[in-house]
């Protein structure tokens, strides 16, 4: 039995980087210091054996190398290619598909446009007073989530950089640190909150706005509830947002997805801007796949834009609602499509899927998914941080290098990117 | 073997101290050497300007920070956009282009190498992620240290020895090229939300001082022996009235190095502001100069501010956070964790508005009253003064008395009363010129030991050749020529490589990373440390053992040992 110490876990945005695993005989056989969705994803089974092609309505096993032909014809024929996911491999394989298409004239999107794309608009509306999850575990001692569960969705989150994490300039970092959740329903998270504030479903950009109203000393305008909030509890939560020494808000889809979208985040951002003038205070959005940040990075420094980058005119084209993959799918102008690490079966809505289904779909993937079963060519792949390796962001933008425990036969993504780049590449003579 | 032979080429190398000579150059194996029989390839470069290739030793391309001003910026993307064509990648963006964007433009000006002017080392893998998509340009990275927590410990415990071997530690796992200061001491602050006003006001949490980190980094950089000198970025920059602060802080500095200066200070522009508000603002130009020229320990460059739409962006988070509650258009900040901050915000700098107006005349006047322009370099800190792009229009201004009044004229009208410029005769020569766009950088940077900078055998031959005929250009009257010529080299070749034709990138270029590595005994080596091992792991979010920058993030890459004397 072998130990490795420090690796990091591929699952969410989070990126724990003190995982230990044991192997043998070649395969993972327990994780320590893991969540349990980590840890299911590192002893994950059900990895495709090799590429298969759906032939007359049958899967088919195919080598690599015609996978590879395959794909390249599949893509090249297309007039309005769509390169989509990118958030579950690393950033190498992000920066080949981002050259692909290129060459294609597509469009390349990753999943931000279905999870915090809201979060990136009002970014550039506003800005992101933000810092690494280390500062606020050294000197925050004040936490508020809003529409996000960590508990669930990012397991580790409080223990290691929040509530439970010891830090520099706390002497007793559970009791020094309060911790306010905003949430529509009380979540395992609201459960340890020092205070919980309920809020009617589509109120957060009221109680956003509400909260700064007070602190510009307009509270006489707010009326005795909102959206659900007694005034009692805004002038409490407004008041220890001010005199806090450090205050860090995460927010997740809750807040994104609700309804006032990007204007919610907005206002979000403009509170924690607001609070500058009176403490130190920052903002974090809960990122999920664990290196959807990583696409958005390299999308950034190769295309200049985060997500929902259009090359159909030469130039990079960016223009969330027009050109993000749910919309180029709703449109049906997307007439083949090729998916990199993410399920967008198992997510987006009935009429995208049913395009998907419709159009020639190729899906890059280890292992079998909802996306599978709709598409009409699967290459297997090495999965990173187990026997593929890489680099990765995480939520607040630390790069990390996403190790491998093993070997295997399987081709990373950068590899099998790559040499369908180069078919491409000597196909058109380039 | 690749060989190349450059044929009457008019030579302006102030290293090696040739002031305009027709003369070949031959090239074999990516070297300048004294001669190649039947050459590969011949360039004849019969009336051209020839010069080394060019040095930027302070510019913000590659990182964490550049890459955000490109992520919340989708208006800066739209501004420059190209797509893909022969060998060249598509591009977008005007203030923050993309890495190719970057690469090209550079290339197109004859630069070869880049520094990055501010790599928090937390983030130093991303910044090697992004030098390797820039292709046309060597490029180094000057490593964040003004909020250290392991070195603002060493500093207060006095151990300047174990300040020398966190630096070492440091530099060589994020593969860092020199030690740079932003704000030291104000960074550290900013993380519950104040700032040092200058030298002497005390650090909040440890009982330090800004002079203290300046002068102890100094003297831990010279033991390192490392070819730059500490990088310092001031404090209080950009407030009416810091030239005081800036002065202090220069009359502190000690002469330490017989090679090279002690400090190199950057973007002065922003630090030699006069008056105790906006409404009494005005240019001490003047004085820091007159302060540089006692001072041969001191190399600076101007920080030159140029009219119209940039991003500014600096580790110096509380100065953006300032600077936004003037503009209040957009700002980020991004603290980084036990070691420094950051903030961007996009600016636009107008000729009619007076204190924008004066910042312009500042960034001359210093580029102008410095004598010695081997202390003096060329930057305009792309891009927070102005992109890069604008370099041929400060060199023109530079030579011309003519353009620069032309220029005044359409400024505030009141910007006379308050600067020097109107007053200054002088015009650069283009020896003067090639020194502080190359040769000056190679000396700072200590580059001249590995070919850089200069055009003579054994040199790397890193070459720019201009479209510019020295002998029928009057710079004083023709500067529309010098912009021309100085924008869109005739050839600018890469380690014996033509990388780009008249503005045309022609091939994936040939990158090298420039990274130090002080070895240090035994008792200052960190990686052996139990206290430093223990308060890592500790207080960072990352594991000591995930931190380190590996080589494969480098490719092809020149690692700068130096023996240090601790």
């Amino acid at each position: 039995m072998q130990e490795i110490k420090d690796m990091i876990c591929p699952f969410c945005g989070c990126l724990c980087d003190d995982i230990t695993l044991e192997i043998e005989a070649g395969k993972i056989v327990s994780t320590d210091n893991c969540c349990t969705i980590g840890n299911a994803k590192f002893l994950g089974k059900n990895r495709l054996k090799n590429p298969i092609k759906k032939i007359d309505g049958t899967w088919t096993d195919i080598t690599y190398e015609e996978a590879v032909d395959t794909a390249v014809e599949m893509l090249l024929d297309a007039d309005r290619p769509l390169l989509f996911g990118w958030s579950g491999t690393h950033g190498e394989a992000q920066c080949v598909g981002v050259h692909m298409n290129e060459i294609l004239g597509g469009v390349i999107d990753n999943t931000t446009s279905v999870c915090h794309g809201p979060s990136i608009l009002a970014i550039q509306e506003v800005g992101h007073p933000g810092c690494t999850l280390g500062q606020v575990k050294n000197r925050a001692d004040l936490i508020i989530y809003w529409g996000c569960n960590p508990i669930e969705a990012h397991p580790r989150h409080m223990s290691r950089y929040t509530t439970y994490a010891d830090g520099y300039f706390l002497d007793n970092a559970f009791r020094n640190r309060k911790v306010i959740v905003v949430d529509v329903r009380e979540t395992e998270t609201a459960k340890v909150a020092d205070e919980f504030i309920r809020i009617k479903p589509g109120g957060d950009y009221a109680v956003l706005s509400s909260l700064r109203a007070i602190l510009r000393g307009k509270s006489d305008m707010i009326p005795d509830s909102v959206a659900g909030v007694s005034k009692t509890q805004l002038m409490q939560v407004a008041d220890m947002c001010k005199t806090c020494s450090f205050g860090a808000l995460f927010f997740g889809v809750g807040l994104t997805m609700a309804k006032g979208k990007y204007k919610n985040v907005r206002n979000a951002i403009e509170f924690v801007d607001d609070l500058n003038r009176h403490t130190k205070f920052t903002l974090t959005p809960m990122r999920g796949h664990w290196n959807v940040y990583g696409a958005n990075e390299v999308m950034a420094w190769m295309t200049g834009y985060p997500y929902a980058v259009d090359f159909c005119r030469g130039v990079a084209f960016y223009n969330p609602g027009e050109t993000t993959a749910i919309d180029i799918l709703a449109r049906k102008e997307c007439d083949a499509c090729m998916i990199v690490a993410s399920d967008p079966a198992a997510h987006f809505p009935r009429a995208c899927v049913e395009q998907l289904r419709d159009i020639p779909l190729v899906v890059i993937d280890p292992f079998e998914t909802m996306t599978t079963t709709i598409a009409d060519l699967q290459i297997p792949v090495a999965v990173t941080g187990i026997d593929a390796e890489g680099t990765a962001y995480r939520m607040d933008g630390i790069p990390i290098k996403v190790k491998k425990a093993m070997d295997s036969d399987y081709p990373s993504d950068t590899e099998i990117l790559t040499r369908i780049y180069n078919k491409m590449l000597e196909v058109k003579g380039l | 073997m690749k060989t190349l032979l450059i044929k009457n080429a008019f030579v302006i190398d102030p290293i090696q101290h040739i002031s305009g000579e027709t003369m070949d150059i031959a090239v074999r194996n990516g070297k300048i050497v004294d001669d190649v029989k039947n050459p590969d390839e011949v360039i004849d470069a019969q009336g051209m300007l020839t010069l080394p290739g060019g040095i930027d030793s302070h510019t913000h391309i590659c990182g964490t920070k550049v890459n955000f001003g490109r992520y919340m910026s989708p208006e800066d993307m739209r501004a420059g956009r190209t797509s893909r064509k022969g060998d060249m990648h598509a591009t977008a963006g005007y203030s923050v282009p993309t890495t190719y964007g970057n690469s090209y433009r550079y290339s197109r000006m004859g630069y070869t190498t880049l520094l990055e002017g501010a790599m928090a080392p937390m983030e130093a893998r991303h910044t090697h992620e992004e030098f390797r998509y820039t292709p046309m340009q060597d490029c180094l990275a000057n490593t964040l240290f003004d909020g250290n927590w392991f070195a603002l410990q060493a500093i207060q415990d006095g151990d300047t020895k174990r300040l020398a071997g966190i630096l070492a530690w440091y530099l060589s796992a994020a593969k860092g090229f020199g030690v740079k200061l932003t704000n030291p001491g104000g960074t550290e602050a900013w993380g519950f939300g104040k700032d040092v006003s200058c030298i002497n006001d005390p650090i909040p949490n440890f009982d330090i001082t800004p002079l203290e980190i300046i002068v102890k980094m100094i003297e831990a950089n010279e033991m390192l022996n490392l070819p730059h000198s500490v990088h310092l970025h001031c404090n209080n920059l950009g407030k009416p009235g810091n030239y005081m602060c800036t002065l202090d802080t220069y009359d502190a500095i000690p002469d330490i190095n017989d090679k090279r200066q002690s400090l190199y200070s950057t973007h002065v522009q922003f630090h030699s502001y006069g008056g105790s508000s906006w409404n009494d603002f005005c240019s001490k130009a003047e004085d820091i100069a007159r302060s540089v020229n006692d001072k041969p320990h001191i190399v600076i460059d101007t920080g030159q501010v140029m009219f119209g739409k940039t991003t500014t962006m600096t580790a110096d988070g509380p100065m953006e956070f300032n600077l936004y509650r003037l503009y209040h258009n957009k700002w980020s900040n991004h603290d980084i964790e036990m070691e420094t901050g950051s903030g961007i915000i996009p600016v636009v700098y107008r000729k009619k508005n007076l204190v924008n107006a004066i910042m312009w005349a500042i960034g001359l006047e210093l580029a102008l009253l410095v004598d010695d322009p081997w202390r003096c370099i060329l930057a305009t800190d792309n891009p927070n003064g102005a992109p890069f792009v604008k370099y041929p229009e400060v060199m023109a201004l530079l030579m011309s008395k003519e353009y620069r009044d032309k220029e005044f004229e359409t400024l505030h009208k009141s910007t006379g009363r308050r600067v020097a410029l109107p007053a200054i005769e002088r015009e650069l020569t283009w020896d003067e010129i090639a020194v502080m766009t190359r040769s000056a950088q190679a000396r700072a940077l200590g580059l001249i030991d590995y070919g850089k900078g200069y055009l003579s055998e054994g040199a790397e031959a890193d070459i720019a050749i201009y479209p510019i005929d020295v002998d029928s250009t009057d710079p004083a009257r023709d500067y529309e020529r010098i912009i021309n010529g100085f924008s869109t080299t005739e050839y600018t070749i890469k380690r014996g490589e033509v990388v780009c034709r008249r503005g045309t990138c022609t091939l994936e270029g040939n990158h090298s990373t420039y990274w130090v590595k002080p070895h240090v005994s035994p008792a200052y080596d960190m990686s052996k440390d139990a206290a430093f091992i223990d308060g890592f792991n500790r207080y960072y979010s990352i594991r000591r053992a995930n931190y380190p920058v590996g080589e494969e993030y480098l490719g092809r890459n020149v690692c700068m040992e130096t023996e240090a004397s601790i």
